[in-house]
């Protein structure tokens, strides 16, 4: 019997969850009030709800199908694996989507799926369905197509017409990786597309001669996900490849996954709880490259093996190893050493600049900005404040490392 | 004496301006003025107050010389968030900073001010109610009656913190354009019907409406939560419990959590099992597909299909693909140059980026055509070091120019060039083996063997690469009459 719309949503929505990417934001910003249709994107993007594992839900995250030809170890869909498998229709997405926008529930829509028949087949509808809801119902929210690597240019070049972000996930940090767990995928092929996109995104956002006009291509730019802890790879494996992907492809994101149990497992994978502090360490790591000018090798460099510290974040990490670096004084740094005080972030740094042209900064002054003042006082010298020896205490570290926890015992 | 000024509270700037304007130009300081609210003076004495913005003292306002008050655009953005809040203290506060900004104009600055940080933080939580407001409004469906056709009408319920609704309605406005709405609160409501925005600060009652949609976000609320990963207190933070009463999604969450480790032990019970015929199929189907495409062995296709899997040294893990020469395959001249840059590695063909267009010039210039020449690289593979959101070239090393001519070795035996162009150190080294000083064999013919002429040239990304403009130029029409010459050597 065909299974009801409820029970495919639950399936399909169940097959889609693994993908960590929930962005609605950095798209151009548009709506509806000139055109008398629905929807908006204003910039900053708008989490709908925050499920019990702290995710936040953008999106309409839903594959168009989990049937799938691939048999990657680590995907719940993998050809191998006994999950329920159902479909949606191309009417039925659209109508999902619209329902769930007018409700106010989604910000669009973030569509993947399994692979059918052929790539071209599944990008094919996937494209029809972005192409109908902005034409025919006049949609002007989220879309996230997830890309097909094998899928020709033209329909690649299509969806970045009516999408707002593409995206094609490695998920395995190496190419070895790869090979191993996603014996079908091709990694020079996924490093293709992701090139091909980047040189689609910067042609089209040249001004032509004609008019001078940009097009709208993919205008949230390409991303990508990358699985945490199912191989071998350690951190700073995972961080240069981001490195090369931001530098190589322009993406806006890679996303980590700390990789969790799925039901029906591959027997090659370990059944393990998610690393989800590793997970956020990453993310932490990623940030400082992106925002604070570190490089991936200084960041890595504070542990032999390759891994971020799980107990202190990467910034604090850094500054113990280069103790000499610091205190810093708060009113005469320039921004980018600023930046580099553990517990100061972007906004702190701006308003620091900003107030000290009118006065100097006491330390009290410092904590009025919200930054906590036991974490930065070791670090910064301020007007009335000077950390004397504390900076070159040898138990500095354990003055930031969490409190050991007794193992319960059962 | 204190001034006593009544206002509605409710979201609305300018009757907090016209006053503190007043105020201000009556030179009251911020001490000798009492603000409140006239919906707490009617439940005190339960009369219209008497006093109002309107009636501050006329007389002393005329002693004054009224001078034109200014204030930072920053201030008034800051004053018209402000005034939504619920703090009883907003309008005080208000006034001090309007006060003190006559004298300290950049006091808005000052982020360490007592004053100032507490109007941030309080614009701050204005930030979040309306943001929280744009996210957690669930509408409901009215349906039309039967028969009736026309735009669908949604009703929605929603309690804010603050006087924020009519702040918030135009965003409603700009995203729900096709159908007709209403949002109810507490503080106030909105309502839109393709025509007219409409808000109201009057209290509104709690409707009693169910839409069954609301069912199919649950179940797809339930089904992308993954209990492998519980992080209970980050939903906790970005989705209080004040806000769970008026989200249908809300209900589910303490079961969801409840089951959360049940499912993941059952999970960790259950064997792998079987696949399905579906999936041997697949495999076999897979297992048949002919490995690569056909081409003809011993041709130039057919290497470059093989260079295309190359792993002869590391540079392949980080470049996009193998770059591999392209042009006639009984070409008289081929160009050998570095490597391929971050165009090229993006675009998969040889002297396209930057370097491609000057090479394509001064091709022009000499009555070259591109197309008769066989085009590649000493090195296939990009090297670079990322920085940032960009690829910065490195010089290729001995090794992997060695590791590489293999192949350049391969397309100069097939294509069988009269005169190959070493453009650049790394070619020549990979052409000759001699490490020698470029200007020492630059800009003329040498004898490679019998039938094969070496020309040495700089290489292209070179000349882009000097900073100084006059060098710069003096580097490239060298470079042009390296390219004539090489067009009189190759006729």
């Amino acid at each position: 019997m065909r299974k009801s719309l409820k029970e495919r949503l639950a399936i399909l929505s169940d097959a889609a969850k693994y993908d960590a990417s929930c962005a609605s934001s950095g798209t151009t910003k548009r709506n509806s009030s000139a055109s008398g249709g629905l929807g908006s994107t204003e910039g900053s993007g708008i989490c709908h709800a925050y499920a019990p594992d702290g995710r936040c839900i953008s999106l309409l995250k839903i594959l168009m199908t989990n049937f799938c030809i691939y048999d990657c170890a680590y995907c719940i869909n993998r050809s191998s694996s006994n999950v329920e498998r159902a479909r949606f229709s191309v009417e039925e997405v659209i109508w999902l989507t619209l329902e769930f926008y007018r409700r106010n529930y989604i910000e669009g829509l973030f569509l993947s799926s399994g692979i059918i028949r052929s790539s071209d087949h599944t990008m094919e509808e996937m494209v029809r369905i972005a192409r109908e809801l902005r034409s025919t119902h006049n949609f002007r929210g989220y879309i996230h197509l997830k890309s097909i690597p094998e899928a020709s240019p033209q329909l690649i070049e299509e969806a970045g017409l009516y999408a707002d972000r593409l995206s094609i996930n490695i998920e395995l940090p190496t190419d070895a990786g790869i090979e191993k767990f996603a014996p079908e995928k091709r990694p020079d092929n996924i490093r293709q597309s992701m090139g091909n996109l980047r040189l689609k995104i910067e042609e089209m956002s040249d001004p032509t001669l004609q008019t001078r006009r940009r097009k709208t291509f993919a205008p949230a730019g390409q991303s990508t996900q990358v699985i945490v802890g199912a191989d071998a790879a350690d951190d700073a494996t995972i961080l240069g490849t981001s490195a090369r992907l931001y530098g190589s492809y322009g993406l806006k994101r890679v996303y980590y996954s700390a990789f969790s149990p799925i039901p029906d497992a591959s027997k090659n994978l370990p059944l393990i709880k998610p690393p989800l502090m590793r997970e956020h360490r990453l993310y932490q790591a990623d940030w400082l490259y992106r925002f604070y000018g570190f490089e991936i090798s200084e960041i890595t460099a504070s542990r032999p093996d390759g891994m971020l510290d799980l107990d202190l974040d990467p910034k604090l990490a850094w500054a113990l190893g280069h103790r000499d670096r610091f205190p810093v004084d708060v009113n005469r740094a320039d921004k980018e050493t600023l930046l580099r005080v553990p517990g100061f972030g972007t906004k702190t740094v701006r308003s620091i600049l900003s107030t000290r042209r009118f006065k100097r900064l006491r330390l009290e002054d410092v904590g009025c900005l919200g930054v906590s003042l036991k974490k930065v006082k070791a670090f910064i010298v301020a007007e009335d404040w000077t950390p004397h020896r504390l900076i070159d205490r040898a138990d500095l570290r354990t003055m930031f490392a969490p409190k050991p926890e007794q193992l319960s015992l059962l | 004496m204190i001034e006593t000024c009544f206002l509605e509270g409710r979201g609305d700037l300018s009757e907090w301006r016209d006053a503190a304007r007043t105020f201000l130009q009556a030179g009251i300081e911020p001490k000798a003025i009492d603000w409140r609210l006239r919906s707490e003076e009617q439940g005190l004495f339960g009369a219209e107050p008497v006093s109002s913005k309107a009636e501050v003292a006329p007389t002393r306002l005329a002693a004054n010389n009224p001078a034109p008050l200014s204030v930072p655009a920053a201030f008034l953005r800051l004053a018209s968030a402000l005034v939504c809040h619920s703090d009883p203290g907003r309008f005080a506060l208000l006034y001090r900073l309007f006060f003190r900004l006559q004298a300290e104009r950049h006091l808005l600055d000052l982020k360490t001010d007592a004053d100032v940080a507490l109007a941030h933080r309080m614009q701050k939580s204005i930030g979040r109610d309306y943001h929280k407001m744009t996210a957690f409004v669930r509408f409901k469906e009215i349906p039309l009656p039967p028969g009736v056709a026309g735009r669908r009408r949604f009703l929605a319920w929603f309690e804010p913190d603050h006087f924020i609704v009519a702040r918030v309605a135009p965003f409603f406005q700009r995203r729900f354009n096709d159908m007709d709405w209403i949002i109810a609160t507490p503080r106030g409501s909105a309502s839109w019907d393709g025509q007219t925005l409409l808000t109201s600060t009057k209290p509104a009652e709690k409707p009693d409406i169910t839409d069954e949609t609301d069912e199919l976000w649950r179940t797809y609320y339930a089904s992308i939560f993954n209990p492998a990963r519980l992080k209970v207190k980050m939903m906790m933070t970005e989705m209080p419990k004040k806000y769970w009463k008026n989200l249908p999604e809300a209900e589910l969450i303490p079961s969801l959590i409840a089951g959360a480790e049940a499912k993941l032990i059952d999970m960790g019970r259950r064997q792998a099992t079987e696949p399905l015929p579906f999936h041997h199929r697949l495999q076999e189907a897979a297992a048949r597909m002919p490995d690569a495409p056909i081409v003809e062995a011993g041709t130039i296709e057919a290497l470059r299909h093989e260079a295309s899997g190359c792993t002869r040294c590391d540079l392949h893990c980080r470049a996009t693909q193998t770059v591999f020469g392209e042009g006639p395959a009984n070409a008289k001249v081929m160009i050998v140059g570095e490597q391929p840059g971050d165009q090229e590695d993006l675009a998969g063909r040889p002297f396209v980026g930057p370097a491609g267009r000057v090479f394509d010039e001064a091709l022009a210039l000499a009555g070259l055509e591109r197309q008769a020449l066989y085009v590649t690289n000493a090195v296939k593979h990009f090297k670079y070091e990322p920085r940032g959101k960009r690829r910065i070239h490195q010089r290729p090393n001995a090794g992997e120019v060695e590791h590489c001519r293999w192949w350049l070795n391969r397309e100069i035996d097939l294509v069988k060039p009269k005169l190959v162009v070493a453009m650049g150190a790394a070619a020549l080294f990979s052409l000759t083996d001699r490490k020698d000083r470029l200007e020492n064999v630059r800009s003329r013919p040498i004898v490679m063997d019998d039938t094969r002429t070496l020309f040495v040239t700089v290489h292209l990304s070179y000349l882009l690469r000097i900073p100084d403009k006059v060098r710069r130029d003096e580097e490239l029409a060298r470079f042009r009459d390296d390219i004539r010459q090489i067009g009189r050597l190759a006729s």
